[in-house]
């Protein structure tokens, strides 16, 4: 046992650093259409605050001789009723229309994002009293709330864009509150209070970054209707008339006023407008992508990353396959067929670097009535193998190699026609999350009744009895009361009996159960094992068991295959597993048991981590954790071989384990 | 507080006298709108935590544990009952106090994903807790980040680092070493393991374990696992719908449990063997204490077990049993003297009972 050692680790992948996760921006170069609205609209601020430094003519210089021209090398867009020019009026009168936008975005942003901030942190009476506030700006009519100031304040853009950002704030302001919200319930902002940290500067360190994207979203969308409102009243003449020079409202205006003569002289001017709002809109499009994108990937636990080390790994795999297949499982001869036998199998997942194996050359059988563990660490593959198994890979995971064959059918076949059919009649699957099956807005009995009326051939009564039935065989205490319950209602193990329930529905040969227990209590768990083991008995049926608990192990299978970083490295009945492992794997997982360690001394520990698809070693998986590691072990792919009748190791140092002990 | 005895945790002269950590008839009601009557999730828990202690509180989900640990954080508002700390009464402590207090009081919870801000990288996370606290003598923050990873085997390289980079093993000991780097003399560890594979728990309670005879910190573990306990707690506490059940020293609790939901819960966990496992099996009544879980409010006179307690009788149902001293320990139970002692319950570590040393083999401070 001296060989488990625990010892500082250092981080084990050191691939180039990923792009901080913090700035949205930086995504923004990589978008093309978000990087032109962006540049179009500096370039709009930078004209409008220049003023009359960069026009190419005087705006306000009428030339009578030369009224309503079209474009010309002398007038770009041509010139208006006057004779001035179009382009330089249109560059000035940008200045009006983004001040009054500038105004309006303002208040809109102080207010939205101070109110909505305090009302999501604060919560309870305060959060309730600004929800009511907000609701009551919102019900006003923007339009008369505007023509009520500006009947106050005539001709007053300003005070007309200040009352527009006011009356259009408590959108933004619920935005902001149900991000603080979400973002207040993050146990890393618990963390940061019990640091001591004060709530100013939690809000500034936690919650302040994480508005930046919805923010810039919102504002896009209400500065684009900002400039279409400014626009308007101006327009019409209520604020920024002619007399103050040229703006983007009052060229419209002029140039309604002309359209039967001269049609030409809306375009210059709509055109901008059209473009800018259009800018606006991308511009918030884009970050919305890429916040809501972070925003996912970080409410999500991360998948490990593939790293650069892809490539060799998936080329190493497929020269390892053929070794692997070869060496295939263990088939006693003489024994009937089993139920399940799985040879070969090798699973990739899609990534940006090419498809990474994430499962490679697995087999094992599985007779019939007989109950098989899958065990090891998280991330070595027992879900997905275990999922291959009723063709129910996530993203986009495929087999790419290997067979499944389940009572002399081919599982594996890439059409899948086959493990449909199967699937939910013969073969049925528990997962670890008991509610994960059920749908919350139905009651039990009739989801169970749907399920069983998709198996056999039944009345709506006789399925319905049928579903009381099944809630009896999971010895559910009153079948008739839970069938009408929802399954919110449920306890986690009453829920986890109902789940099983409905693998059942199809009479399934073989039952596969992903950590079925791993969420339940203990007393709960000793209950769901008594529940599955009297079923086997009962059904004589056989089961599929992924677990990292060696004690639901020892109670309920017969036999286990323990898997490494995608790899099996053991199979054995589960008592000399238990009592002679094999495989250093094995022993060491055994080791950190608590229930086996001695009291009063470190917990034998392994060093290190799994490593992830990505960075498998060349030669054995497991030898960077391992205490018995040699050169050797570095070399090559490590065969599984037969270590005992029924009992296999994929180790070259087995002998030096068994001498050790 | 004066800066030197918190290395030490026990070096003033009251150190002998009063627990750092104390609470008294602990009772926390949860609130749930109108229509609904309050939850009353811990009722009256009195518990102790002495100076480089570990005090385990141990129970089903639902059972009050992590309430008790909220409170004493101050993270949930208490009812009625007091939390004493050092003697000093913490209880309605104003948060300016609060804030004081989180330089000596620490916590460690059980996500390892959710408990770091996935957008600030370790040592911006670290530092958070210098930020309000800070220590003159103790050097530049960047050193003492460096000095805190490398106190739980990370090297100093990771402050650089998103927490994206780290598995859910390697960010629990960043939990742990943010925790550590102001000091404190109490940690509430809420499950802090029981999210991780073996491999990684065993690294993660060798290092607390290390830290705890290093630094002389108390700990109060929140956890489920009776197994477990045995490796971490000088003592354990056993709730039940918020109700202390059992209080003893580990050894006691954990191979010779006496009360009938210690002894349940003992027996309920299948160990790694299968054929002292199938013996267990067959002992153990095949629907012994199914029904309500631990988070259902539970009987509102009685003992709160007596739903699913084997040995329930009459006056069960009546009389709510008083927590009462049992020689080395408290169990509240009222047919304690009949039941029999647990031999029918074989504890896990019954393999080679001579030749496992007992948790009290590891001097206490
Ligand atoms: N949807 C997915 N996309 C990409 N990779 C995945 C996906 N699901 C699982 N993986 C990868 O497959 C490997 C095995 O995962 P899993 O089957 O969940 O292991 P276990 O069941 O042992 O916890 C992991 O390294 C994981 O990163
Ligand atoms: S092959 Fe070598 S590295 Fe792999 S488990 Fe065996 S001894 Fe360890
Ligand atoms: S008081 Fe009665 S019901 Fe409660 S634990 Fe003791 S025997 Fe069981
Ligand atoms: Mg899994």
């Amino acid at each position: 046992m001296t060989a488990i050692i625990t010892s500082p680790e250092t981080v084990q992948e050191t691939g180039p650093a990923a792009p901080a996760p913090g700035r949205p921006w930086r995504g923004l170069l990589r978008q093309p259409l978000g990087l032109l609205s962006a540049g179009y609209l500096l370039l709009l601020v930078v004209v409008a605050a220049a003023g009359t430094l960069l026009t190419p003519r005087d705006p306000e210089a009428d030339d009578l001789a030369h009224t309503l021209s079209g474009p010309s090398g002398a007038h770009w867009l041509g010139t208006d009723r006057l004779g001035r020019d179009v382009f330089s009026r249109l560059m000035v009168g940008s200045r009006p229309t983004l001040l009054g936008v500038a105004e309006a975005v303002l208040v809109f942003v102080v207010l939205g994002v101070a109110l909505g901030m305090v009302a999501g942190f604060a919560g309870g009476r305060t959060d309730r009293l600004i929800a009511r506030l907000g609701d009551l700006v919102l019900a006003v009519p923007g339009i008369i709330a505007l023509l009520m100031v500006l009947a106050v304040f005539p001709d007053n853009n300003a005070a007309a864009m200040i009352a527009f950002g006011l009356i259009s704030s408590p959108s933004l302001l619920r935005v902001v509150r149900a991000v603080t919200m979400a973002v207040r319930n993050e146990l890393y902002v618990k963390a940061a209070r019990l640091s001591g940290l004060s709530t100013p500067a939690i809000l500034r360190r936690h919650i302040l970054p994480r508005l930046a994207g919805p923010v810039i979203v919102q504002v896009s969308l209400f500065a684009a209707s900002a400039v279409l409102a400014e626009t308007a009243l101006s327009f019409l003449g209520l604020a920024t008339p002619e007399t103050q020079g040229p703006s983007w409202g009052n060229m419209v205006g002029e140039a309604a006023s002309v359209i039967s003569v001269d049609p030409w002289l809306l375009v210059p001017t709509g055109g901008m407008l059209v473009v800018t709002v259009l800018a606006l809109g991308l511009l918030g499009d884009t970050v919305h992508d890429l916040t809501v994108g972070r925003a996912r990937g970080s409410a999500v636990r991360p998948v490990r990353r593939p790293r650069p080390a892809v490539r060799t790994a998936v080329a190493v795999a497929a020269a390892d396959v053929a070794a692997a297949v070869a060496d295939g499982a263990p088939t006693e001869q003489g024994a009937a067929a089993p139920l399940l036998s799985v040879r070969g199998l090798t699973i990739a997942f899609p990534s940006p670097e090419g498809e990474v194996t994430v499962v490679r050359g697995v087999g094992f059988d599985v007779a019939r009535g007989e109950c098989v563990g899958i065990v090891g660490e998280s991330g070595c593959g027992k879900t997905v193998t275990a999922r291959s198994l009723v063709g129910l890979l996530p993203g986009g995971g495929r087999v790419v190699a290997g067979s499944v064959a389940f009572d002399g059918r081919d599982l594996a076949d890439p059409a899948g026609r086959e493990v449909a059919r199967l699937r939910g009649s013969r073969i049925g699957l528990i997962s670890q999350e008991p509610m994960s099956g059920l749908d919350p807005s139905f009651r039990v009995g009739s989801q169970l009744a749907e399920v069983v009326r998709r198996h056999h051939r039944l009345t709506r009564r006789q399925s319905r009895a049928r579903a009381l039935e099944l809630l009896a065989l999971v010895e559910l205490p009153d079948p008739a009361s839970v069938a009408r319950s929802h399954p919110h209602e449920l306890s986690g193990g009453m829920a986890q009996r109902v789940s099983i329930a409905l693998a059942l529905a199809g009479e399934p040969d073989l039952l596969i159960a992903d950590e079925p227990t791993t969420a339940l209590d203990v007393t709960v768990q000793a209950e769901i094992l008594n529940l599955l083991r009297s079923l086997r008995v009962r059904t004589g049926m056989a089961v599929v068991l992924v677990t990292h608990d060696w004690g639901v192990l020892a109670d309920l299978c017969e036999r286990a295959v323990v898997m490494y970083a995608g790899e099996v490295v053991e199979q054995a009945p589960v008592s000399d597993l238990y009592h002679a492992p094999r495989h250093p794997y094995t022993l060491a997982l055994l080791a950190a048991n608590p229930h086996l360690a001695a009291v009063g001394q470190e917990l034998p520990a392994i060093p290190g981590t799994v490593p992830p698809p990505s960075a498998w070693p060349a030669g054995c998986h497991f030898q960077p954790r391992c205490g018995y590691a040699t050169e050797e072990c570095g070399a090559g792919a490590i065969p599984l071989v037969t270590v005992a009748g029924g009992h296999q190791a994929r180790c070259i140092h087995v002998d030096r384990l068994e001498a050790a002990r | 507080m004066t800066g030197t005895d918190i290395d030490t945790g026990n070096a003033t002269g009251r150190a002998d006298t009063v627990p750092l950590l104390e609470t008294e008839g602990l009772t926390v009601r949860y609130h749930r709108g109108r229509r609904r009557p309050a939850l009353t999730a811990v009722h009256g828990v009195g518990l102790t935590v002495g100076r480089g202690e570990t005090v385990a509180l141990v129970g089903e989900s639902g059972s009050g544990k992590s309430s008790v640990g909220n409170a004493v954080l101050g993270l949930t508002p208490v009812d009625s009952g007091s939390i004493r700390f050092d003697g000093e009464d913490i209880t309605r402590a104003d948060p300016r106090r609060r804030r004081a207090l989180t330089a000596q009081i620490q916590a460690v919870f059980q996500d390892p994903y959710g408990s770091l801000n996935p957008v600030r990288t370790i040592g911006q996370s670290l530092v958070e807790p210098l930020l309000a606290h800070r220590r003159p003598d103790a050097g530049a923050p960047r050193d003492q980040v460096a000095a805190a990873l490398e106190r739980v085997g990370l090297p100093a390289g990771a402050a650089d680092r998103y927490p994206a980079h780290f598995s859910g093993g390697q960010r629990q000991r960043i939990a742990i070493a943010r925790a550590l780097i102001v000091r404190p003399r109490l940690i509430v560890c809420d499950e802090p393991t029981s999210a991780l594979d073996l491999s990684i728990q065993a690294q993660v309670i060798n290092l607390l374990n290390r830290v705890q005879r290093d630094l002389g910190v108390s700990y109060l573990f929140i956890t489920h696992d009776l197994a477990l306990i045995r490796h971490i707690a000088h003592r354990v506490v056993v709730l039940y719908g918020g109700h202390v059940m059992e209080a003893g020293p580990t050894e006691q609790v954990c191979d010779r449990p006496r009360h009938p939901y210690a002894q349940a819960l003992l027996a309920a966990a299948p160990v790694p063997d299968p054929e002292e496992q199938a013996v267990r099996r067959s002992g153990r009544p095949s629907r012994g204490t199914a029904g309500a879980g631990a988070g259902s409010a539970g009987p509102a006179v009685g003992c709160p077990f007596a739903p699913r307690c084997p040995y329930a009788a009459e006056p069960c149902r009546r009389i709510r049993p008083p927590l009462e001293s049992v020689d080395g320990g408290q169990l509240a139970c009222l047919r304690y003297p009949e039941i029999a002692e647990p031999s029918a319950v074989r504890g896990p570590g019954s393999r080679q009972p001579e030749e496992i040393p007992h948790a009290d083999a590891r001097p206490l401070p």
